[in-house]
């Protein structure tokens, strides 16, 4: 279908929405009112965005932009594409959500430099509009690095010491990697295949050497950090002393799965199913994302603080993404794309959870968290309703997910994949209920008044759509396996 | 007479005749304006004659009418074209704040023959990337050197002095075997210009006189380049001299060592015979790499950061020796196409210290405790500049990098690609352990420290800001170094 011009513009306009943000932030700096005003409108106005960019896709027209590129050669390009779209969908709605969320939980917690962390907040979601929409692995690339720099100063927002020590886990592990293998992948990819523009299908096939590919799809794996595949992932449970709605949004949502859909969009769009199907690499790198799958959930057990168990949590989840894209097949491209939406809508709520009883409760340890489901019943409510959905229980929207992921280890009869599937189940089940159980059925500690003492309403409500986010991914799998869909050859 | 066709004498002559000028105007003000106006002049001038070139080709000028092989001739190609800009530019953005940034790193005796001194550097750098003709070329070395070890010794701290001495000593060396290389082509051709130098060693490659020009000249450029081993005499220059003579160098006097590096290679004993014959790949992508490796380990544990700066130029120059060293296409961009942006990048770093050095009076690790707080601006332009010398991408660092990857891609040299970003890695330690210092520590003592003036921070921001529109609109340099390379490998 011919693309009328403003719609072939939405893309670039999707991310410049947040970063048109930060100047008026800036101005707006002695106004917190007009400041937060000004995130509210702007993560509005991307909602519309995107949703009119998937209007349009659901049209069947491509919405495709040169920009001016840094690499004479290589010129800048946005293009929507299935995956990408279901990524900033995703991640423009939680923006806007988040920002409510946030709204409540800086002025309940007394955080400084509030203009600074809305600021940035807004760069790193217009860098996670650029990796969503990069139509090449150059501009994923740009945006990518962007994403870790703008979230620097969020990571490091308490400007101690132990966040100058996190902040230099979180920059040393994301930009080594991404410099150290990332790009060298960048450029074999450029030097073999003369392109790098994602096309279904890959644009590899054919063109390399069955080792030099594997060892190819090995820097790109470890190369992309942000989807924490082990040993990558140190820095992911680091970044957890950052403010909660950064951890809840950009190290759940945005950052995280910007790692695990470009793992996935490299997989499928420059590698294509058959040539990581073929690949020996394929199986050894599968063993580490399943060890990643299982490792990280044990040590989620042993976690006694809420958002390192969350942490370790998403690290293991991540791998389900990354294992979903080297099964390659068909159903488990479909599991891992869903994964993104359902994790993050799952882990989302956690978080906000998480930081509504830090700030209602000022409790971070799960073993403090004895009865406190009768002064929280909502946000222990919401928890529980986010742990049955990471956990794949009906009806909530991560049945479906784990099931296609499933479904495809079991298509290209990868018993031992199936296995770790279900063991994760069974320890996502271990790790997480035992928080909500606890804070319903164990009596408060002695002295503790059980009066009714919720967080913030702002904090609530963002708890209350996310939650319901879960409930609604249940019932509309079609809607987003048809979106997905489309981008299969 | 048409004003247009004597540009190139005037690149030169401008800035020769305005030293001594500068230097009779005794009131500090007027001859800070001459000095701001000579300098533009002759950074307009190099803009022409870059649009110039880009339209028209190359510009042969014959001095004083005199065509070669009789006289001396100027020769402006793309390459030549963009050095001079570098080097006009650098001095054109730099020079409104040289008088105010060495108020507090200079004694009076020696500010008021500063600015004169700092022309005629000008000058000697100009007329080496603009001469045609191999002896004319050493001795605008020879202006441009003896000028700034004078600069260097300005500074107010006694080890300039030896510092400067050191340099003397060491450039003269590089300078001499430049001299001696010369000399020895001389005798084989019997021709000083390097066009007819290109053409007539055609035979005489194989014998030993010019095989050892190409040794005495590439050593003594990598001299002058402070190429790793030979860069001793550079960090004690640039952290003793004065900030603002370190941020004029460091754009701009190595990169000049580089240029002589290419020029000799390419115009006058060819490429292919350089790196076919002779393997000297072999030498310079080993020591470049060892350069990126040491300048920047030593970086890192420098507690004066104009002394770290000065070692990451040690990498940096590495850098530019590997691509050189790699003798393909991709290659010779990055090494062109570096020598710009680090101009740039480094420009802006040093520029940066001069606004610390001003406020606080040294730039040591520990007066930049709290800075972000304290020079928001400058400590902005720090990290700006900064994530350009990592390589992150929309910067120009990243451009570079991105060229000198694959170029070492395309020659096969795999473990250059990686040592290559290996080593960058170690940039984001050195510049992120003074970002930390910056906006983690609090400041050492309670006095208020203002943000740099105006007439500082402009500058800062100017070469901050073009750190970031060369690394987003890269045909500019991009473009001119593919179309120089044509011209350097003789197929335009």
């Amino acid at each position: 279908m011919n693309v009328p011009l403003p719609l072939s513009w939405l893309p670039l306009i999707a991310i410049a929405v947040p970063l048109a943000c930060v100047p008026l932030i800036l101005l707006a700096r002695h106004f917190p009112d007009v400041r937060e005003g000004i995130t509210l409108a702007g993560a509005g106005l991307l909602v519309v965005v995107v949703c009119l960019l998937a209007y349009g896709l659901s049209l069947g027209s491509v919405a495709e932009l040169e920009i001016y590129g840094p690499i004479a050669d290589l010129p800048l390009t946005l293009r929507v594409e299935p995956l990408g779209m279901l990524f900033a969908l995703v991640a423009g709605f939680l923006w806007l959500v988040t920002s409510i969320y946030a709204i409540g939980y800086m002025r309940a917690h007394h955080e400084g430099n509030q203009t600074r962390f809305y600021v940035f907040f807004a760069i790193a979601i217009g860098a996670t509009m650029g990796v969503a929409f990069a139509g090449d692995l150059i501009t994923l690339f740009i945006f990518y690095e962007v994403l870790t720099l703008s979230t620097f100063p969020l990571v490091t927002h308490a400007q101690t010491d132990a966040a100058r020590r996190a902040g230099r886990i979180y920059l040393g592990m994301l930009m080594g990697s991404s410099i150290g293998l990332f790009l060298v992948a960048i450029v074999i990819t450029y030097v073999v295949a003369g392109t790098l523009d994602f096309r279904p299908g890959g644009i590899l096939n054919g063109r390399i050497q069955p080792a030099l590919a594997g060892l190819l799809l090995a820097l790109y794996v470890f190369g992309i950090g942000k989807a924490a595949v082990m040993p990558m992932h140190r820095w992911l449970p680091a970044a957890m002393v950052a403010p909660t709605p950064v951890s809840a949004l950009l190290h759940a949502v945005a950052v995280v799965k910007a790692g695990a859909f470009s793992v996935l969009k490299i997989a499928t769009m420059i590698f294509g199913f058959d040539l990581v199907g073929s690949l020996t690499a394929t199986t050894l790198l599968q063993a580490v994302a399943a060890f990643t799958v299982i490792a990280a959930s044990l040590v989620a057990l042993t976690k006694d603080n809420l958002k390192a168990r969350l942490a370790y949590s998403t690290v293991s989840q991540l791998s389900y993404i990354v294992l979903a894209a080297l099964i390659a097949d068909p159903a488990a491209f479909l599991g891992g794309g869903f994964h993104i939406a359902t994790h993050a809508f799952g882990k989302i709520t956690l978080f906000f959870c998480a930081g509504a009883i830090l700030v209602a409760a000022h409790k971070t340890e799960i073993s403090q968290l004895d009865g406190l489901g009768r002064v929280m019943p909502l946000t222990f409510g919401a928890f529980l309703v986010g742990s049955f959905s990471l956990i794949g229980l009906p009806p909530f929207g991560g049945l479906w997910s784990k099931w296609m992921m499933i479904e495809g280890a079991l298509d290209t009869q990868q018993w031992i994949l199936v296995a770790v599937f279900a063991t994760s189940t069974l320890l996502n089940i271990a790790y997480l209920l035992p928080i909500p159980f606890r804070a319903f059925f164990r009596p408060l500690p002695a002295g503790v008044s059980p009066r009714l003492q919720e967080a913030p309403a702002a904090c609530l409500a963002a708890m209350a759509v996310t939650s319901g986010g879960c409930l609604v991914l249940f019932f509309m799998p079609d809607a987003i396996v048809a979106l997905l869909a489309g981008a299969l050859p | 007479m048409d004003l247009l066709a004597h540009l190139p004498a005037l690149q030169v002559v401008v800035p020769l005749i305005g030293a001594p000028i500068c230097a009779l105007l005794t009131a500090p003000r007027l001859s800070q304006a001459f000095a701001v106006l000579v300098s533009l002049v002759t950074f307009a001038i190099s803009l022409i004659l870059l649009n110039q070139v880009l339209a028209d080709g190359v510009i042969v000028y014959g001095m004083g009418g005199w065509q070669a092989p009789w006289g001396i001739v100027y020769v402006v190609d793309p390459l030549s074209a963009l050095l001079l800009c570098l080097i006009s530019g650098m001095a054109a953005i730099v020079m409104p704040a040289v008088r105010l940034g060495i108020g507090a790193e200079t004694t009076e005796r020696s500010r008021r023959l500063f600015l004169s001194l700092a022309l005629l550097a000008l000058t000697g750098m100009l007329g080496i990337v603009i001469t045609g003709d191999a002896f004319n070329l050493y001795v605008f070395l020879e202006i441009s050197s003896l000028s700034s070890y004078a600069l260097v010794a300005t500074g107010t701290d006694r080890r300039a002095v030896a510092a400067a001495f050191n340099y003397l000593v060491q450039g003269t060396i590089g300078a001499t075997f430049i001299l001696i290389g010369i000399g020895l082509l001389y005798m084989m051709t019997g021709t000083l210009n390097m066009a007819d130098l290109g053409e007539r060693i055609g035979d005489l490659r194989d014998t030993a006189p010019v095989q050892a020009a190409l040794a005495f000249i590439l050593i003594g450029a990598a001299v002058k380049a402070a190429l790793f081993p030979t860069h001793a005499w550079m960090p004690n220059a640039y952290t003793y001299a004065p900030s603002m003579v370190s941020a004029f160098f460091g754009a701009t006097a190595t990169k000049v060592g580089a240029y002589i590096m290419i020029r000799f290679i390419f115009t006058v004993f060819g490429a292919e015979w350089v790196f076919g014959t002779m393997m000297v790949g072999w030498i310079l992508v080993p020591l470049g790499i060892a350069a990126a490796f040491v300048g920047s380990l030593v970086a890192i544990w420098q507690t004066d950061l104009k002394r770290m700066l000065a070692y990451s130029s040690v990498a940096q120059v590495g850098y530019i020796s590997a691509a050189i060293g790699l003798g393909n296409h991709d290659g010779l961009i990055a090494a062109i196409v570096h020598v710009f942006n680090h101009g740039l990048m480094k420009g802006a770093l040093f520029m940066v210290m001069a606004c610390v050095i001003l406020r606080l009076g040294r730039a040591d690790i520990s007066s930049f405790r709290g800075l972000g707080r304290r020079m928001p601006v400058t400590m902005a332009c720090f990290v700006v500049a900064g994530l350009s010398m990592i390589g992150v991408p929309l910067t120009v660092g990243f451009v570079s990098k991105w060229y000198l990857v694959l170029g070492a891609i395309e020659a096969g040299m795999w473990p250059v690609a990686v040592l290559v970003l290996m080593s960058s890695l170690l940039a984001i330690v050195y510049i992120w352990r003074v970002v930390e210092v910056a906006y983690f520590a609090p400041p050492p003592d309670a006095a208020r420290v203002r943000e740099a003036p105006a007439l500082l921070l402009v500058p800062t921001l100017m070469l901050t800001v073009l750190c970031v529109a060369f690394g987003i609109a890269t045909d500019t340099t991009v473009g001119v170094a593919s179309y120089a390379i044509g011209f350097l490998v003789g197929e335009p």
